[in-house]
């Protein structure tokens, strides 16, 4: 049995560039990129080394806190390059691909193991990567317990690839996954409303389905209406895509790093989907029937609200599913704050008159539309907000850094992505996102 | 585009120096920034504070224009030149081109003195204090001509903007950190710095403060009385405008806040634009008809005299409350402030109705000075991070007892 959830405060962002229902092999890649960065807060200890041959599947580095934690190569390959920033800080590893493709044998898994056995495995094959904890949202810790394993696989963020495609024919993989996972804990899945996902149709989940404006997809969302988080307890969350991965680890001993994502976003001429690698060069898409050479637009691995800007010359990162190309806004606009304003999204009626056309699609650029100010108007984050916390004073008390009120109101229980309305709908420009991720940091630095 | 590049090029220039946020505060006015998003959401909504702002300049200007007509309208009818309305809104004794000119005259140099002299000390605190040029003052420019009586000197206006904005907002940190609404600290920087002038029944009418003096000098005219409304009730006279003279505005008070039916229009286009607050506004008005059906109540039971001071007051009709004074003006246009208002839903629900409750409270028995609007906001102002509090308490005690719950 299923139950519903239905949210009302949120916003659909409605833009131009929607994936087509189609899948294409995506160019095989020549260089893979694997960014430590996507795992926030974990500090890497490098096992290859520049010159190292690794096969798919291979450890690439652990996290310095647990030996036993692994990172692995997506591809077989050479390890051409180790890109480092200041205090060499380990920026990228970057891995040339071989020709013919090796894999590691991890051996298949034992279903019937104990949790233990899997937890074990997980963190030697690479895949306890893919589950994440709340709190913090980073990687899990290795000895965690969660209280329940939270899976969206209703993605509901504006040109988001819908996970009821790219999900398709993957049900033994989704199975396994979870019968795993449920291991652990209770593994709660939500759905569309009206999907035909594989999701709903597995056994030992607790099914959601919800409707709503976005971020009713959110697994944020989801973790608020049906176990927020206390403080002491931890819950998990994959993403749906990674199950895929997860589940024919454990069935066939190959970690197959292979994804379908969607191309998306007003600037790709032909916007679809394509079936391609963790760490795959993003110019392996985009150019053909995509976005023109050299014009000046944003290439985003993620969606338009919570995906990192990376440039054509980019990777795809460890965790997305959506590449967006939206044009840049680097120009000045005219008299921009008084006029009348038909083309852009608004959720107020201040002569902007998106009210008026609620189903239309919109070409967003990424222009601030704006100056940042201090905070001012009150009450309209809560529109868009649905999770039972208060947005406005959780994200002052991040900014005046007081643990205390930061625990009060709700910090064990909030992600980044969980602030993107409401910094999209900002009225003073304030980073919303940036401002409750290093909230989060802090929390780890001086709670643990 | 020369005009484009070349400021563009003028904004390189100044970029990191001690200028920029004076200059950008120019630029910003003429082109919305070519910045683009960095690190968080790619795409941003169209508003930006400006445009706020500005929907709320632009709920006040039927006010404005409103009060100059009106300002020229008292004059003239005090000294004799025209007959009173008596065609309802659009009478033409009313919107004559005679009537407008003498507002228009009276109230251009507020403006100027309002906008010049605060817009010019946020520029020096902007380039002291190395921050962009905030908007706020946009509004409060344009709300302080509009809820001062009309014949105030320039000079004690000057010296109470200049007070208003140093200590009423910049002192904090500027736009969004000040806890007492700037407009009303103006105001009330004046009506306790130089209260015979502000509390007494001659700034109200352009030209009566003139009259008296020719009549100390000798004149035989006829004195102008510029009481307002509420100055002759606390006094217990006999009231001689109608109902509906208080409703369109045709009384004297200050510049903006006569009219309650362009006040409601304005109100409901904050409403419906989103930009004002319904919740404030609506709790607001429940709160002073509660609190004046209270005291209608109090007459009705006989507990008050018609010998009482407080008679004339207490027994105007509940609902009367609202079209007299300052009181529509100041809930819909200062009580929602969002920078000093409750920020919290719950919050606001009780900020308003105190403000209501509390104005007419005031209003009837202060005494000194028959208005009660601009104190009871200013009083909320200081209470609100309080009522705050108790609204996210509890949600916090949501929070800890159902911790309570599972480790138990």
């Amino acid at each position: 049995m299923s139950k519903d959830i239905r949210i009302k405060k949120g916003l659909d962002i409605k833009l131009v560039g929607e994936a087509e229902k189609a899948v294409e092999n995506a160019v095989v890649s020549n260089f893979y990129s694997i960014r430590p960065e996507d795992f926030h807060s974990i500090i890497p200890k490098l096992v290859a080394k520049e010159g190292t041959r690794v096969k798919a599947g291979e450890t690439l580095f652990y996290n310095k806190d647990n030996e036993a934690m692994k990172f692995v190569s997506p591809v077989s390959g050479e390890i051409t390059e180790v890109q480092r920033g200041p205090r060499r800080r380990i920026d990228a590893l970057k891995i040339t691909a071989d020709k013919v493709q090796e894999h590691v044998d991890h051996g298949k898994f034992d279903l019937g193991a104990d949790a233990e056995k899997l937890r074990a495995h997980l963190l030697a094959t690479g895949c306890w990567a893919f589950i994440k904890q709340r709190p913090y949202d980073v990687v899990a810790k290795a000895d965690s317990t969660p209280k329940g394993i939270f899976i969206s696989g209703y993605a509901s963020a504006p040109l988001s690839a819908d996970l009821d495609f790219t999900l398709k024919g993957k049900e033994a993989e989704l199975q396994a996954a979870i019968t795993a996972l449920s291991k652990f804990a209770k593994v709660h899945v939500s759905v569309g409303k009206d999907s035909d996902s594989p999701l709903a149709k597995m056994q030992n989940i607790e099914l959601y389905k919800v409707s709503g404006p976005h971020p009713s997809g959110n697994v944020g969302t989801l973790i608020n209406k049906v176990s927020p988080v206390n403080k002491g307890e931890t819950v998990w969350t994959v993403n749906a895509q990674d199950l895929v991965i997860i589940g024919e680890l454990l069935l066939t001993g190959k970690f197959n790093a292979e994804r379908v994502i969607a191309l998306s976003g007003s600037a790709v001429k032909k916007p679809r989907y394509f079936r391609t690698l963790i760490g795959s060069e993003i110019s392996t898409m985009v150019y053909d029937n995509g976005v023109e050479r050299g014009a000046n637009n944003r290439f985003i691995s993620g969606n338009v609200l919570s995906g990192k800007q990376v440039g054509p010359d980019g990777f795809l990162d460890y965790y997305s599913n959506v590449v967006t190309v939206i044009p840049e806004g680097d120009d000045y606009d005219f008299f921009g704050w008084n006029k009348p304003i038909f083309d852009k999204v608004s959720n107020s009626r201040a002569l902007t008159f998106s009210w008026l056309t609620p189903n239309k699609k919109y070409d967003l650029n990424t222009n601030m539309n704006g100056e940042h100010r201090n905070f001012v108007l009150t009450g309209k984050y809560e529109e868009v907000f649905p999770l039972d916390i208060y947005p406005l004073q959780i994200l002052k008390s991040c900014l005046y850094k007081d643990l205390d009120e930061m625990e009060a109101l709700g910090m064990y229980e909030v992600a980044p992505e969980d602030f993107a309305l409401t910094e999209f709908i900002c009225v003073s420009k304030q980073p919303h996102q940036q401002i409750i991720r290093e909230g989060l940091d802090l929390m780890i630095k001086e709670i643990g | 585009m020369g005009l484009k590049q070349n400021l563009h090029a003028l904004r390189e220039k100044y970029r990191g120096t001690k200028m920029a946020p004076a200059f950008n505060a120019l630029h910003t006015f003429l082109y919305t920034p070519n910045d683009t998003a960095k690190g968080g959401t790619h795409i941003k909504a169209a508003d930006d504070l400006k445009r706020t702002m500005n929907t709320v300049i632009m709920a006040l200007i039927p006010c404005l224009i409103f009060g100059m007509f009106n300002t020229g309208y008292q004059h003239n009818l005090a000294i004799g030149e025209i007959q009173a309305v008596t065609n309802g809104f659009l009478s033409g004794e009313f919107w004559s081109l005679a009537n407008f000119s003498v507002g228009f005259w009276q109230i251009l140099p507020l403006i100027i003195i309002s906008y010049g002299v605060g817009l010019g000390i946020e520029f020096l605190f902007a380039v002291i204090k190395g921050h962009e040029v905030e908007e706020g003052y946009l509004v409060t420019g344009m709300l302080v001509p509009l809820i001062v009586p009309v014949d105030i000197p320039l000079w004690m206006l000057t010296v109470a903007v200049i007070f208003g904005v140093v200590i009423g907002k910049e002192v904090f940190g500027g736009t969004g950190m000040n806890i007492l609404n700037p407009a009303l600290t103006i105001r009330a920087f004046l009506f306790f710095a130089y209260p015979t002038w502000m509390s007494g029944d001659k700034v109200w009418v352009h030209g009566a403060v003139e009259r008296t003096k020719e009549i100390a000098n000798g004149s035989t005219a006829d004195a102008i009385s510029g009481e307002t409304i509420l100055g002759t009730l606390a006094q217990n006279q006999e009231l001689s405008y109608s109902v509906s003279d208080m409703f369109f505005g045709f009384i004297p008070g200050s510049i903006g806040e006569t009219s309650t039916f362009l006040i409601l229009l304005g109100g409901l286009f904050l409403i419906f634009t989103k930009i004002g607050s319904w919740r404030i506004m609506l709790s607001s008005v429940l709160g002073a008809l509660v609190m004046g059906f209270i005291f209608n109540m109090v007459v009705d039971a006989g507990w008050i005299s018609n010998t009482s001071k407080f008679y004339g007051l207490m027994s105007t009709e509940f609902w009367h409350h609202l079209l007299i004074g300052g009181m529509a003006f100041g809930i819909v246009y200062m009580a929602t402030d969002p920078v000093t208002a409750a920020q919290t839903n719950k919050g606001k629900w009780i900020y308003g109705f105190l403000i209501g409750f509390i104005s007419i409270m005031i209003r009837v028995f202060n005494p000194a000075y028959p208005e009660g609007v601009m104190l009871a906001i200013l009083l909320m102002n200081v209470f609100a991070p309080t009522i705050d509090h108790y609204v996210v308490q509890g949600n916090v005690k949501r929070r800890l007892k159902r911790a309570k719950i599972k480790t138990a």
